[in-house]
């Protein structure tokens, strides 16, 4: 029996079958990394006085990624280098993907760029983008009468 | 063929109180030496990591640390799903000495074969 095969393999499919099910359309573009080259996932949350954003970049070194903000869009990018050399394995499963990546987001009202801040923990970028002062929601206190 | 099949369907029961798991994609290499299985699991730090020998089959769990971000989602693509996969190890592997290491999301689990499997080069006398 050939390891890592047979049920492992099966089971495999069954779960590739339901993310079928499950994804979204950009989702499933996503999967099919053979096509597309490597889209990392991104979330982009709003909060009162920031946009945070996300991206799942695992296994990569922090000097490896590149964060840019040109006229309010955030560019992230970046490659990741095979770490391990394997040049005499044999291998068995290649799903994970190595080389150049690149995400922009477009963002909804400005940030103040010299105050960007970018963090890169457990695979995990995290992008904090304070909004200017005129982007800020303000409150305006009115008086009853 | 038969045993496979049959292994398969006490896995799903259990499977069914956690359906929100995500399979991590991983590569996986067998050398001289043994193998080396990378997953990755953005987001799963040491803490978060479950890793359960049974038998021949060993099962990876990497449940994701809990970083809500408050503020109103304006694009989610990132699953929040923990982790989960099952493989059937190659009877040659010592189970003894698996080793296990997490780096920035990916995990990298070192599978060293038995020394009486190891190949071995015999030198011919005259």
């Amino acid at each position: 029996m050939t390891p890592w095969s047979s049920f492992g393999r099966l089971s495999d499919l069954r779960e590739e079958i339901d993310r079928l099910f499950d994804a979204p359309l950009n989702e499933l573009a996503r999967t099919s990394n053979l096509l597309s080259g490597w889209t990392p996932a991104l979330d982009v949350y709003e909060q009162k006085d920031n946009f945070v954003i996300k991206v799942e970049l695992p296994g990569m070194s922090k000097e490896d990624i590149t964060v840019s903000l040109h006229e309010g869009s955030l560019s992230i990018s970046g490659e990741r280098k095979s770490g391990t050399k394997h040049t005499e394995a044999e291998v068995y499963r290649a799903e994970r993907f190595f080389g150049r990546f690149q995400r922009t987001v477009t963002l909804p009202a400005p940030v103040a760029p010299d105050k960007v801040k970018a963090q890169y923990k457990d695979g995990i970028l995290t992008v904090t983008l304070p909004k200017t002062e005129e982007a800020k929601p303000k409150q305006i206190d009115v008086s009853v009468s | 063929m038969k045993a496979t099949a049959q292994k398969e369907s006490p896995r799903k029961e259990e499977r069914a109180p956690t359906l929100d798991y995500v399979a991590p994609e991983v590569n996986i290499y067998e050398t001289l030496e043994g193998y080396v299985l990378e997953a990755e699991m953005p987001g799963v730090n040491k803490d978060g990591l479950e890793i359960t020998l049974e038998g021949t089959e060993i099962t990876i769990v990497g449940r994701r640390g809990q970083d809500p971000v408050a503020g109103e989602p304006l694009l989610r693509e990132r699953q929040p799903a923990d982790f989960r996969r099952v493989f059937e190890l190659d009877p040659a592997i010592d189970t003894g000495r698996i080793s296990a290491k997490m780096h920035q999301g990916v995990l990298t689990l070192t599978l060293p074969k038995s020394e009486r499997v190891k190949p071995r080069k015999i030198t011919v006398s005259d």
